[in-house]
């Protein structure tokens, strides 16, 4: 028998398709039957941060070629719907009474050709009755005006309502030899999938509504969906075509695809719509927007003893999911990978008039660890500590049973010194250190910078499992169902490792089939780092017991005791043990099942007991130039611990396009608004979106400490690197000009504020 | 993201697009590369009635020694004025400037003569074609004409080209073996310069031109005179924005471009004269 395929370095069975005929999204349905004269939508969006709605004057634009028809809010008789995470702010699909960010959609233009839509959308007139834009934090919390009247404040979320106490302010370190304070923005960023929103929807002759999304999580969308069109979720159905990534961003259903079923049921035909890329940079929900004042004390040799954390989370003008990660994502992981006594975390969520926030790769937890590595930076520098050595000195030892912090999160298994001492000595840190104190020593004007962060997350937080089926077919190829939601990740390459390596089933014969709610209608979907420990695993397990029915049924035909039957993974066939000549294939017995009226398949929800806790260390080297504040990052050096690997071609694709976007964020981009709440990164032109050529090589070190939870001891590997980069690169910035006096840096460091910090030191 | 209508007509020669110029008037605006116009138009900034194609205008596509300068076709894409043997050997500077105008797929659509008459002072060969005391050719209805670099930018995104008029030819001097630096600050390589300086130096002579400066290329002629009476580069480079009106933006302050722009102009002229 050959070895297991688990663990190899396997190509993307994706890929082919992607690189010569392109995937097919949405917008490129345009042969599918029941979009056949679909109609376009086009929204036409608040150009004011916000305001009073006075009047709305559609008259000259429907008069304009193809325009079949616009609607209002009040036209589609459309009701309030209360937020999930504070029932006191509702809101309509399309803005009725108010308008609370630019972007937020209005009227809904339908046309025959989308050209005649967009040509539309300067005859229509809002009259609004503007009222202050409330878009600094600080402020917005602070102001008497409320977006919404209802919640009587614009803080719509604060932990003291869950009953936690509030922070008890500087009387906390009275004991502390040494006290560091900070006041850091984890700034606004928006998601940029290279796919941007897009959805069509059209009513059968049966009554059912079939709506095709761009999305992470198709079986989520059922309910909203039904919701909005006011049947049962029986009637709905959901199809996802490929999607060009999502990065958090398309977990929930949108306003504007929520209406394509109204708006298709009122034209009496199928509509399809798909955002610009202005648009989306103002409609697509935003990330992170997390303003945090950390405090930090401990003694001199380097031990911390108390940390507190007042985490202020921009929620955007709709309490959305970007409401809820500042109590139950940041602050869970207020702690990092560190054993701090003493720990405080008040997290307050603010609605402001600027686009909401929702998950974006990270989620929350990045923000945790941004807070608290430089937090730690901040200690070291105040003591006179190498930032490395004070991290050592306040590492979780390592355990393999769980750990549970001061803020009362249980972490699975955990070996962080590890993977520091790894991520230092591939990078040669101590020389590294020894070139920065040359260069500091002749006065160049190109100094280096060493960043290091080491962070713990939480993976597959989300669900309690994932949904499974494996189908033989008649030619002895499998098929599988999967409640996930691949949108870049490279399931249909992994699903088919995990089934062949139960079945023998060579993995050129094996599909996946996703987001298609008629054909699985349970799933969870992608995000949160959790598809293949609970995805994957419920494909692992649910071939494994489909290898079992096989046996049954080889059993009966070769008229032998089931107990004797064996599967030979390298045939892919079925014998008695000990008489390997007369065989069963896979497609021998799904034939079989087929004339009694059976199939040979299995399908199965596979529970799993709780989230794991992957984790790792970072360095990443960059050089400043001195005179302009330009920084150009040299190198970047990956640690990352996600359990037990089962592709590693995928895990370092995961990594690499994750500390893109931690880097990202830690340089280059930024939501932008002005005082009066316009977006002024609507573009990707004004919108610093990394690129290749603004990121170095990324080595990847590889450490394996598996996890109990699940059969394949995998943890999450799909934002660890966003997580673990962002510090370590902004660290490294900010370490490059530490011996000018400068102490601190908000992201993004662009050359602007570093200039600006050195000037400011001297 | 889709440009308001238009009309589109193709012209085949120069004299063709000036007469449907002349016949259209100030609604009609010429396409060549289109990666000035056609962005704009997306956003629906600039929403011409007529568009008259002259990329297929092919013999305004060339590269030629003309003695004492040399003759650029102004259609000539970015990417055949970054490897032309004979714009590197004699106009090295523009070659390599040639080469930092956005990405490979932009230097093979755009056109310099597009990238000279849009007349966008954050354009890298604008700035560069002024350092270098280039004349541009224009023609009219009534014939042709030429106007120097210098004259030719009068405010942002505006020329001294009348509006039945076309840019056919780019004449810039031969460098002569002056030593050259072209000085791109950017956030992303793709991007426009922040602040860009083009430069070169032979002797006391010398060419300083400013990009992203302000609301036109800056020609930064209190650098070039500071260093032919004497002043060392440092003196001189002190005096880069002298001439400048910068305007800030979310990249950069009026405050920092003035900064970056005199520690570019040094590191140009350093670069130039080494």
């Amino acid at each position: 028998m050959g070895g297991s395929i688990l663990g190899n370095r396997v190509l993307r069975k994706e890929d082919p398709k992607f690189l010569t005929e392109g995937g097919k999204y949405v917008d490129d349905l345009l042969d599918e039957p029941l979009l056949a004269n679909a109609l376009h939508v086009t929204y036409a969006r608040s150009t004011v941060a916000h305001g009073k709605i006075n009047s709305i004057d559609v008259s000259e634009a429907s008069q304009m070629d193809g325009i079949v028809a616009i609607f209002t809010g009040a036209d589609l008789d459309l009701q309030q719907v209360p937020s999930a995470f504070n029932p006191m702010a509702t809101r309509t699909l399309l803005a009725t009474d108010k308008v609370r960010y630019v972007g937020e959609p209005v009227v809904a233009i339908v046309s025959e050709t989308r050209s005649q839509g967009e040509d539309a959308l300067d005859a229509i007139i809002i009259d609004y009755d503007v009222l202050p834009a409330l878009i600094d934090l600080e402020k917005a919390m602070a102001s008497d005006l409320h977006l919404y009247e209802a919640c009587g404040s614009n803080v719509v979320f604060d932990t003291m309502v869950l009953g936690l106490p509030d922070n008890t302010g500087e009387a906390y370190f009275a004991d502390c030899e040494v006290v560091v304070k900070g006041r850091f923005m984890n700034q606004r960023v928006a998601p940029c999938p290279l796919e941007v929103r897009g959805a069509a929807a059209s009513w059968g002759e049966n009554g059912r509504l079939t709506q095709w999304l761009s999305t992470q999580h198709a079986q989520g969308a059922v309910a909203p969906i039904a919701a909005a069109n006011g049947v049962e979720e029986a009637l709905i159905h959901v199809k996802t075509p490929d999607v060009g990534g999502g990065f958090g961003a398309k977990i929930g259903a949108y306003p504007e695809e929520l209406l394509l079923g109204p708006i298709a049921k009122r034209v009496g035909k199928p509509v399809r719509w798909r955002e610009t890329r202005s648009e989306s940079m103002v409609a697509l929900g935003h990330g992170r927007a997390q303003l945090q004042y950390v405090t930090i004390g401990g003694n001199r040799s380097g031990k911390v003893t108390h940390y507190q954390l007042w985490a202020i989370q921009d929620s955007g003008a709709w309490v959305d999911m970007g409401t809820i990660l500042a109590p139950f994502m940041t602050r869970p992981m207020s702690s990092g990978v560190y054993d701090i006594p003493n720990i405080e975390c008040r997290t307050t969520s603010v609605v402001t008039n600027t686009t909401p926030i929702v998950a974006y790769r990270g989620a929350g937890r990045p923000e945790a660890t941004a807070a608290i590595e430089r937090a730690m930076d901040m200690f070291a520098a105040k003591i006179g500590m190498d930032p490395a050595e004070v991290r050592r000195i306040n590492l979780i030892p390592k355990f393999l049973e769980p750990h549970t912090t001061v803020v009362g999160q249980t972490y699975d298994v955990g070996d962080y010194e590890t993977s520091l001492n790894k991520a230092l000595e591939v990078s040669d840190y101590a020389g590294w250190r020894e070139k920065q104190k040359a260069a500091r020593a002749r006065g160049d004007v190109k100094q280096l910078g060493i960043g290091v962060s080491i962070y713990v997350e939480i993976t597959g937080g989300v669900g309690n499992g994932e949904a499974a089926k494996v189908e033989i077919l008649d030619n002895g190829h499998a098929l599988i169902y999967t409640g996930t939601s691949p949108h870049g990740q490279g399931h249909a390459t992994a699903w088919a490792m995990l089934a062949s390596e139960q079945t023998g089933i060579p993995m050129e014969k094996i599909d996946l089939v996703w987001g298609d709610t008629d054909l699985v209608p349970v799933g969870t979907g992608t995000m949160g780092s959790r598809s293949l420990q609970q995805g994957g695993n419920a494909v692992f397990a649910v071939s494994a017991e489909l290898v079992n029915k096989a046996k049954a049924v080889a059993a009966r035909l070769l008229e032998a005791n089931e107990a004797d039957i064996v599967l030979d993974k390298d045939s892919a066939a079925f014998h008695v043990a000990g008489t390997p000549a007369l065989t069963k294939t896979w497609s021998e017995l799904a034939q079989a099942e087929k004339s009694v009226g059976g199939a040979l398949s299995h399908s199965d929800v596979i529970g799993v007991t709780g989230a794991t806790f992957p984790f790792g260390a970072h360095v990443a080297i960059v050089e400043v130039d001195t005179e302009t504040g330009k920084v150009t990052h040299l190198r970047h050096f990956a640690c990352d611990d996600a359990g037990r690997v089962l592709n590693p071609l995928l895990l370092e694709g995961q990594i690499h396009g994750g500390v893109a976007q931690g880097t990202a964020q830690a340089l280059l981009e930024e939501v932008v608004y002005d005082t009066d709440g316009n977006p002024t990164t609507s573009n990707l032109m004004d919108y610093a979106f990394i690129s290749a050529a603004e990121l170095p090589s990324i080595d990847v070190i590889h450490m394996e400490t598996p996890t109990p939870l699940n059969l394949l001891g995998a943890k999450g590997i799909g934002e660890s690197g966003t997580i673990g980069s962002t510090p370590a690169v902004q660290s490294a910035v900010i370490d490059a000009v530490s011996h000018l006096g400068v102490d601190h840096i908000d992201m993004p460091t662009t050359p602007q504020r570093v200039w600006e910090a050195i000037v400011a030191a001297n | 993201m889709l440009p308001a209508p238009f009309d589109y007509k193709r012209a085949s020669s120069a004299a063709e697009a000036i007469s449907l110029i002349s016949e259209y008037g100030g609604d009609a605006k010429f396409l060549a590369g289109g990666h000035s116009l056609l962005p704009l138009m997306k956003l629906r900034l600039a929403a011409p009635s007529v568009l008259i194609d002259i990329a297929r205008i092919t013999d305004l596509s060339y590269i030629k020694d003309a003695g004492n300068h040399i003759a650029i076709g102004a259609l000539t894409r970015h990417h055949d004025v970054e490897f032309s043997s004979v714009i590197k050997q004699h106009v090295p500077l523009l070659a390599h400037a040639a080469g930092y105008v956005g990405s490979p797929q932009v230097r093979h659509r755009g056109t310099i003569g597009g990238s000279i008459a849009h007349a966008d002072p954050a354009s890298d060969l604008p700035a560069t074609t002024l350092a270098l005391g280039a004349t541009y050719v224009v023609q009219g209805p009534n014939g042709t004409r030429e106007i120097a670099a210098s004259n030719f930018y009068k405010g942002f995104l505006e020329s001294d080209l009348a509006e039945d008029e076309m840019l056919t030819e780019i004449r810039v001097p031969k460098m002569q073996g002056a030593g050259w630096s072209f000085q791109k600050f950017n956030r992303r390589a793709q991007d426009w310069a922040i602040v860009g300086v083009a430069a070169w130096r032979r002797g006391t002579e010398s060419g300083v031109a400013l990009v992203n400066m302000d609301s036109t290329p800056v020609l930064a002629t209190g650098v070039s005179a500071a260093l032919a009476s004497g002043s060392s580069i440092v003196e001189a480079s002190q005096l880069a924005a002298e001439q400048a009106n910068p305007s800030g933006d979310n990249n950069a302050s009026a405050e920092y471009r003035k900064h970056l722009s005199k520690v570019l102009v040094r590191r140009a002229l350093e670069t130039a004269s080494a």
